[in-house]
């Protein structure tokens, strides 16, 4: 893994570590029902992800493609960057550039207050969470409502959203309706989800009718065209746009693609993977501000040039942010969104999280079993289950890991290197195995043997009874 | 044909009883199987625990100690996947492993892809339900993976159907982790138990009376927990069933 040395600063920063995903997870699994009920929600989803990939003959062909086309963008990403804020400038929006999420927050700040906008309305914008954009502007005394659905009723609960495409997808309706009950007045007990949609909406209309700055976030930039296109299902990106002059939409650098013609390959890909829906209610593009209006389009890097230029990892920058490698992954199923402690959570996350902060970060590349479904179901054919193992390489190399696993695999070197140790040790084991009692071998600090029997011992081992048998045939 | 027995640590301590039967299958079919006594671990472990400094060495050996050999043959997909994958990481250009690479078979893929078997002559009159493991299937391609589309092969499906009285049950979820995972069923004890299990109930559900998979290590998990709770369901490894061992 060579071509790991060559950044040093790809995860960098050094933030003390967040609480490990192993201690998260497991008071996530602890409730048994709910961690049951998660993950079905979510292997629903992917069920129907399923279903609509299999309709169309061409899928894997579609991935490839969609893979190259955001290989060579990224390749040739300064270029079309370039392109990009020409054709929109010259369709009369104004592009601007930060360098980190810091600055991000400080210009669409100054924007509100030079167009003196105290209420705001935002659509769904990964981007703008893991900039940390709303405490930034209530800090300020601005009032920031996310008008989708599901991010409204996290921002109500006063919790990051746990899945990038469905963020309140650990929440009951029971649970719903008691937020909405306490914020919104809604009838207590009332958990009919039609109600309180309904309820949601009316009163999310008075904020669009008072707001007076839209922020979205962006699916895809065309460079060719200057061209935004964002994929909604509820419409509220486009209500949060059109009654405001000041429209401001903040993106990833790495949201560029090529060509007009290219978003053909992605809006076929990315629906299907999200929700299995062959395409979002909304695909809305935006060519320029409307008339009378103001297109704000800021460019955000924070951090991914430094995966960019990185070997292993670039690839990551891929992603188009479908979800589907959440809804596969079955340690996601079961420990939740927030066991991950970062904005993009599952395996996705657990490549670009460690890449802004390693030692933060450092156990999400081992909560993952390496099953590769991920990998398989990713659109754009991020190898996601090898990225993760190169990152547990990196950390190991940081010395991010424990020291006991150190230690451990030291040891297992040592022994698995010598196969006289090796004998011996293994004769040892099943030895010990079958003549200890079980409260002495199958004891609470033995974590394999908490909820697991270890394996009944055999008396020999397979190379010992290979001989024998070797030796009954010759004779 | 020089074929090299290559039995995971693990196994040979722990499943002898999977190493025979891998041997019984390869000498019905006339292949006579060495088994080199230096062999200890492939270096997985280390690994995949990221400890690349401690995997060199095991793998070395490992190179070693099999290069001499037309084909490797294991009952195990992941410790195949590893040498025919992973290995590459960690030797630049060594043609020894180019030549191990691609002649380190599955027990299964050996026995289609190599011996071009199409049927058994062995019985087995049961309910089996097959738990693919990960790296045997999305890192070998053993079987149809549920997240690809389009034809796919399947190499182990294929082989178990065709075993007299076999009965191969629908599971909901074909093709989903068990939670073993190495390490990270100590590590992340919470989830890999909760993952053990829903593979566990649907193998139940769906009627199968004994589990079987590629990989002894999956086994190891799941038996462990099938063993806790006194769960009707026998684990066997696949080499078991196409040895045609009997239900005990
Ligand atoms: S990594 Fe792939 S599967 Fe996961 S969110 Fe991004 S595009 Fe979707």
């Amino acid at each position: 893994m060579n071509a790991i040395h060559n950044t040093n600063h790809t995860g960098s920063r050094n933030s003390p570590p967040a609480l490990d995903h192993p201690q998260l997870a497991n008071i996530f699994t602890a409730d048994q029902a709910r961690a049951h009920w998660h993950d079905g929600a979510l292997w629903f989803v992917r069920q129907k992800r399923d279903r609509m990939a299999k309709a169309i003959p061409e899928w894997e062909e579609l991935r490839s493609l969609a893979s190259q086309i955001k290989a060579h963008a990224l390749a040739n990403l300064p270029e079309y960057l370039e392109l990009f804020e020409r054709q929109a400038t010259e369709m009369g929006a104004v592009v601007h550039w930060a360098a980190d999420g810091q600055q991000h927050n400080q210009i669409v700040y100054d924007l509100l207050k030079e167009n003196r906008a105290q209420r705001v309305v935002k659509s769904k914008s990964m981007l703008t969470e893991e900039c940390h954009l709303n405490p930034f502007l209530e800090a300020h005394g601005i009032e920031v409502v996310d008008t989708d659905l599901g991010e409204w009723i996290v921002q109500l609960r006063g919790e990051p959203p746990s899945h990038i495409v469905l963020p309140a997808i650990h929440i009951k309706k029971e649970e719903v309706s008691e937020t909405f009950h306490q914020h919104i007045h809604t009838e207590e007990g009332n958990y009919d989800p039609t109600y309180l949609t309904r309820q949601a909406r009316h009163h999310l209309r008075q904020k669009f009718l008072g707001a007076q700055a839209g922020i979205t976030g962006v699916n895809f930039a065309v460079a060719e065209t200057g061209g935004l296109v964002i994929c909604t299902n509820e419409g509220n990106a486009d209500l949060g746009v059109s009654l405001p002059n000041l429209h401001i939409a903040c993106m990833g650098i790495e949201k560029i693609v090529p060509r007009w013609i290219d978003l053909s390959v992605f809006i076929r890909l990315l629906a299907r993977s999200a929700t299995g829906q062959p395409i979002t209610t909304y695909t809305s593009h935006f060519h320029g501000p409307r008339v009378g209006g103001q297109l704000h389009i800021v460019l955000v890097d924070n951090g991914r040039s430094a995966v960019r230029s990185h070997h292993t990892f670039q690839e990551a920058l891929h992603c188009i942010r479908c979800g589907a490698c959440m809804n596969t992954c079955p340690v996601y199923r079961r420990s939740g969104g927030h066991s991950y402690s970062n904005t993009v959570p599952g395996p996705i996350g657990s490549v670009l999280a460690p890449a802004m902060d390693a030692h933060k970060h450092h156990s999400l590349p081992y909560a993952c079993t390496l099953c590769g479904s991920c990998t398989d179901v990713c659109p754009v054919k991020i190898p996601l289950h090898h990225q993760l193992l190169a990152w547990r390489g990196e950390m190991a190399e940081r010395k991010l890991i424990p020291l006991s696993k150190r230690l451990s695999m030291k040891m297992g070197r040592i022994v698995l290197g010598n196969s006289l140790l090796f004998r011996t040790g293994g004769w040892l084991a099943r030895f010990g195995l079958r003549m200890l009692p079980k409260w002495l071998t199958h004891h609470r600090l033995n974590t394999w043997a908490r909820q697991r029997d270890l394996p009944i011992a055999p008396k020999q081992s397979f190379r010992a009874l290979f001989q024998q048998r070797k030796k009954r045939h010759q004779d | 044909m020089r074929v090299g027995l290559f039995i995971p640590c693990y196994v040979d301590q722990f499943y002898p009883q999977v190493g025979m039967a891998t041997v019984e299958v390869l000498e019905r079919l006339g292949i006579e199987v060495d088994f080199p006594e230096a062999q200890t671990c492939c270096g997985q472990p280390m690994a995949n625990t990221g400890c690349l400094d401690d995997t060199r060495p095991l793998a070395d050996r490992f190179l070693q100690i099999f290069s001499g050999y037309d084909h490797v043959v294991s009952p195990s997909g992941s410790c195949v996947s590893m040498v025919r994958h992973h290995y590459e990481a960690l030797f630049h250009n060594d043609a020894r492993l180019h030549h191990l690479s691609e002649h380190t078979w599955e027990l299964c893929e050996f026995l289609v892809d190599v011996l071009k078997v199409e049927k058994l002559p062995v019985r087995f009159p049961h309910r089996v339900g097959l738990h693919s493991s990960c790296h045997g299937l999305r890192e070998l391609r053993l079987d149809a993976c549920s997240e690809r589309m389009g034809n796919q092969h399947s190499k182990v499906r294929r082989l178990l159907a065709g075993i007299d009285g076999i009965q191969l049950v629908d599971l909901k979820r074909c093709d989903e982790c068990c939670g073993f995972g190495g390490t990270f069923a100590v590590a992340e004890e919470g989830v890999s138990i909760l993952m053990g299990v829903d593979r566990i109930e649907d193998h139940v559900a769906s009627g199968a009376e004994v589990m079987t998979a590629t990989d002894a290590s999956c086994l190891m998990h799941l038996e462990g927990i099938i063993r806790r709770r006194n769960i009707p369901l026998r684990t066997m490894h696949v080499a078991e069933i196409l040895a045609g061992r009997n239900w005990q």
